[in-house]
């Protein structure tokens, strides 16, 4: 999305607008008077600032990650003026640091975090259950159940952070962020900031002030756990089958109310601190409690140290996605009933397995079909699209951990190798945004401790993963407006590589690639390859003219699809006998043309020139024009 | 259980096929009957060549957004495997109309797995009510491969629990912007879709 985004001169008419919870989340914020909204792009949580970016009246900004994001919401609070960060669930581990902290100066302008757990791992790393950050930071914790909660929550949000002083959590899950539903929204209140007050006793965290403060801040969640015990926002639903009594938040309260119209239900939508009385209240009303929860077991376990007998994750699966279809058997054997067996129509027919893939002409082809062809290597990954180089045909990836982890684990695997690794070279992948988000620390390690790795610094112009969001390598900010636009190589260089093994290449050009990848891995030191190529998915990409299969040239060698791309496709497979006496199976391969945009990567290894650009003439053309 | 009053439909595909859209503008249909609406996806990586599903479900009130498997009256299927893929989620008189498209991954270009012969066919073998019918090749006749996503919506326009107008008046107004030329071109996909699922079933196109 490097086009220029307008800002909307005038918003949405206010009424019912078919919104998702990010979406929703959006419209509240900028009602809600904020002034400052900051992120850094992560799924499921991207599209709330990039929806709020086309809002006026507010400051919005991709910040480099999400701990810079949480600081800039700080500042802002600090002057007295509303502010607003979003992160998906490991974005929080980042800025935790900042969290714990934050939470001991507390707010002044109202101060509000969207975090987005990933339950069921549709894109990240791995699964965790951002409702600890709560108790670990005694801070409130809200969790709507759909679009129209999640808008409203947030309002309710800002004018309970400022009467309390607090940072406020807005824990959403991919079935609150990726949901679309029907939203009655208002209209903007303005919020004019107080002012910054010098108190360097509430903002300056030595030892000394922050000891001062800490009692305050269990008093709060003390003063908060008698706000949740009368909040509206937790509706204990009494229901007339009584056997089994639900506590549910977030779309477990949906799933619940599906599966099961006529029970008790305590919703929590101030699910931390969670209130004691009306938990017994349900517990008094029902034959047996049972806790729904995405994904850890935490209110079960609270509930049960409050000396309240309930069941839960002992009938509920630790991870993934809940759902109503999950929540029945798991009642029947509750009830003592065997469930029935699933409806064999029921049963998924078997199908191959479709990965993600990289795009047709995706500049991260070259990187990995290079990468496959070179031996005794060890190549560190990171998050984003080239995560995908782990996967077939290149297979080129050996670990992923967390962002901007290559560096570090590169170095590690280079200090701690012994004999068995000795003649391998070391190399550590990493994409422009994750290198300026967390990886540039890396490199200054690497430099500083002498380590021997070859950075790939994958230059794509973008966030590929997230959707294509700026950063400050694009020259573009947010709203896709010219931004100052740091120079890759400078900030390499000035991590302390030596200008001689800062090497910039075209990863299309297959040949060159490879041999500059062979001269910097021979290098013993620090270097880094930056391959610069825009995302296909960017403006800033210009497609070419696309190319086909000469039939009657292919030998069915296969080398193309080697490369990896969508576009190549098998059209009839062949036992041959070598001439060694070996017998191979031929692939013979075509192009689909709609699909090619001509980046020439398939042509480079075929061997018999069978690989050449359709005719001008052969061009798909649209005759509806737009 | 709130499952009869409900409509569930799933649309089904590959990332960049337009799945998500064909669903947002089958929403807006329902919300304009006066339905309460949910639609949710997972996206993210699923605009890389993925499975993508996206689930609609309306009626006088929504709770859960989730379509369970054994609930779906119709699934609308933009690629013959991916329709396979998600039959399972078809209730027994549900029914799976489906693009013929066979858009094949390099995992089974590899030869690591096999690419079904023919998808319908195992749906029908199954069990399963399908229409199946090649919404590019009508895109492509009609002057625009672009069509197909409306060639798709005029597919399922005839088994919507509201008249085939009030869809395709949101198509319209979607397109109304980009000028005459465009609407009556998604105005003739969106006919020759429902001809196509009409053609197929031997019945007049209502």
């Amino acid at each position: 999305m490097a086009a220029v985004m307008p800002q909307l001169a005038t918003p949405p008419v206010p009424s019912r607008l078919l919104l998702s919870g990010n979406e929703a989340v959006a419209r509240a914020v900028w009602e809600s008077g904020v002034r400052v909204a900051a992120a850094y792009p992560g799924t499921p949580a991207t599209e709330i600032i990039e929806s709020l970016a086309r809002y006026p009246d507010l400051h919005t900004e991709w910040s480099v990650n999400e701990k810079v994001s949480m600081e800039v919401a700080l500042g802002a609070s600090m002057t007295g003026a509303r502010a607003f960060c979003a992160m998906k669930h490991v974005g929080l581990n980042v800025a935790s640091d900042c969290l714990m902290t934050m939470t001991i100066t507390g707010a002044y302008g109202g101060l509000v975090i969207a975090v987005a757990d990933d339950v069921g791992l549709s894109s990240s790393q791995n699964e965790q259950d951002s409702r600890f950050w709560g108790r670990f930071a005694h801070l409130p914790i809200l969790e709507p159940a759909d679009s129209q909660e999640a808008y409203e929550m947030t309002k309710y949000a800002f004018g309970l952070s400022e009467q309390y002083e607090t940072p406020v959590l807005l824990r959403l899950t991919t079935r609150i962020c990726h949901v679309k539903a029907l939203v009655s929204v208002g209209e903007r209140e303005a919020h004019e900031p107080a002012g910054f007050i010098k108190n360097p006793q509430r903002w300056v965290m030595v030892p000394a002030h922050a000891k001062a403060r800490i009692p305050g801040l269990f008093q709060r969640e003390e003063t908060l756990r008698g706000v949740s015990e009368t909040s509206p926002l937790n509706v204990l639903e009494p229901g007339r089958d009584r056997r089994v009594g639900f506590v549910a938040s977030g779309p477990a309260y949906m799933h619940v109310k599906e599966a099961f119209p006529d029970a008790p239900v305590l919703k929590l939508g101030f699910s931390y601190p969670w209130p004691l009385e009306k938990m017994r209240a349900l517990a008094a009303m029902c034959d047996t409690l049972l806790v729904v929860e995405e994904t850890e077991l935490l209110l079960e376990t609270e509930i049960k140290a409050a000396g309240i007998a309930c069941h839960g994750k002992d009938v509920l699966p630790r991870m993934g996605e809940l759902s109503p279809q999950v929540l029945s058997p798991a009642v029947d054997r509750l009830l003592g009933k065997e469930p029935p067996p699933p409806a064999p129509a029921a049963t998924p027919m078997k199908v191959f397995p479709r990965p993600p893939t990289l795009c047709a002409s995706c500049p991260h082809m070259g990187i990995y079909y290079t990468l496959s062809q070179i031996k005794n290597i060890i190549v560190t990954g990171d998050i984003g699209c080239y995560t995908l180089g782990a996967g077939h045909p290149w297979n080129a990836l050996d670990s992923t951990i967390c962002m901007g982890a290559t560096m570090g684990v590169a170095l590690g695997i280079d200090k701690g190798r012994g004999e068995a690794d000795r003649n391998k070279r070391i190399l550590a992948v990493i994409g422009d945004s994750t290198f300026m988000h967390m990886g540039m620390q890396g490199l200054l390690n690497i430099t500083y401790n002498k380590g021997n790795i070859t950075v790939l610094l994958l230059d794509n112009n973008t966030t590929g993963m997230t959707g294509g969001q700026a950063t400050p390598a694009s020259g573009r900010d947010i709203h896709g407006q010219e931004a100052p636009r740091v120079s890759l190589a400078k900030v390499v260089e000035a991590l302390g590589v030596a200008v001689e093994h800062i090497r910039i290449v075209d990863p299309y050009e297959l040949p060159v690639l490879f041999k500059t990848v062979r001269e910097e891995i021979k290098h013993e030191g620090p270097s880094v390859i930056i391959a610069q190529r825009p995302c296909v998915l960017t403006d800033g990409f210009k497609p070419f003219r696309p190319y086909l299969v000469d039939e009657d040239k292919c030998t069915g060698c296969g080398n193309c699809l080697d490369v990896g791309c969508p576009a190549i496709h098998v059209t009839r497979r062949e036992m041959a006998i070598k001439p060694s006496g070996k017998e191979v199976e031929l692939a013979f391969a075509n192009i689909d043309n709609q699909a090619c945009t001509g980046c020439g990567l398939c042509v480079q290894p075929c061997a018999p020139d069978a690989i050449q650009h359709v005719a001008r003439h052969d061009i798909p053309i649209h005759i509806v024009k737009s | 259980m709130n499952q009869d009053t409900i409509t569930n439909i799933l649309v089904c595909g590959i990332g960049g096929q337009g799945v998500m859209t064909a669903t947002e503008i089958l929403a807006e249909a329902a919300i304009a009957e006066g339905h309460d609406v949910k639609k949710t996806e997972v996206a993210g990586m699923a605009q890389r060549g993925g499975v993508v599903t996206s689930h609609l479900r309306f009626g006088r009130k929504v709770l859960s957004p989730q379509i369970e498997p054994g609930t779906v009256q119709v699934l609308l299927g933009f690629e013959g495997a991916e329709a396979l893929r998600w039959s399972h989620y078809l209730r027994a008189e549900g029914i799976a109309l489906v693009n013929n498209a066979r858009l094949v991954p390099p995992v089974v270009e590899l030869g690591l797995f096999e690419y079904p012969e023919d998808p319908a066919g195992q749906m029908r073998a199954a069990g399963r009510r399908v229409v199946s019918f090649d919404a590019m090749s009508i895109a492509h006749d009609l002057g625009e491969i672009r069509l197909g996503n409306t060639v798709m919506l005029g597919a399922i326009a005839d088994y919507l629990p509201f008249a085939p107008d009030v869809l395709l008046a949101c198509i319209v107004k979607r397109f109304a912007r980009k000028g005459e030329n465009v609407v009556d071109a998604n105005r003739r996909a969106f006919a020759a879709g429902r001809e196509a699922v009409a053609k197929q079933l031997g019945t007049a196109s209502a």
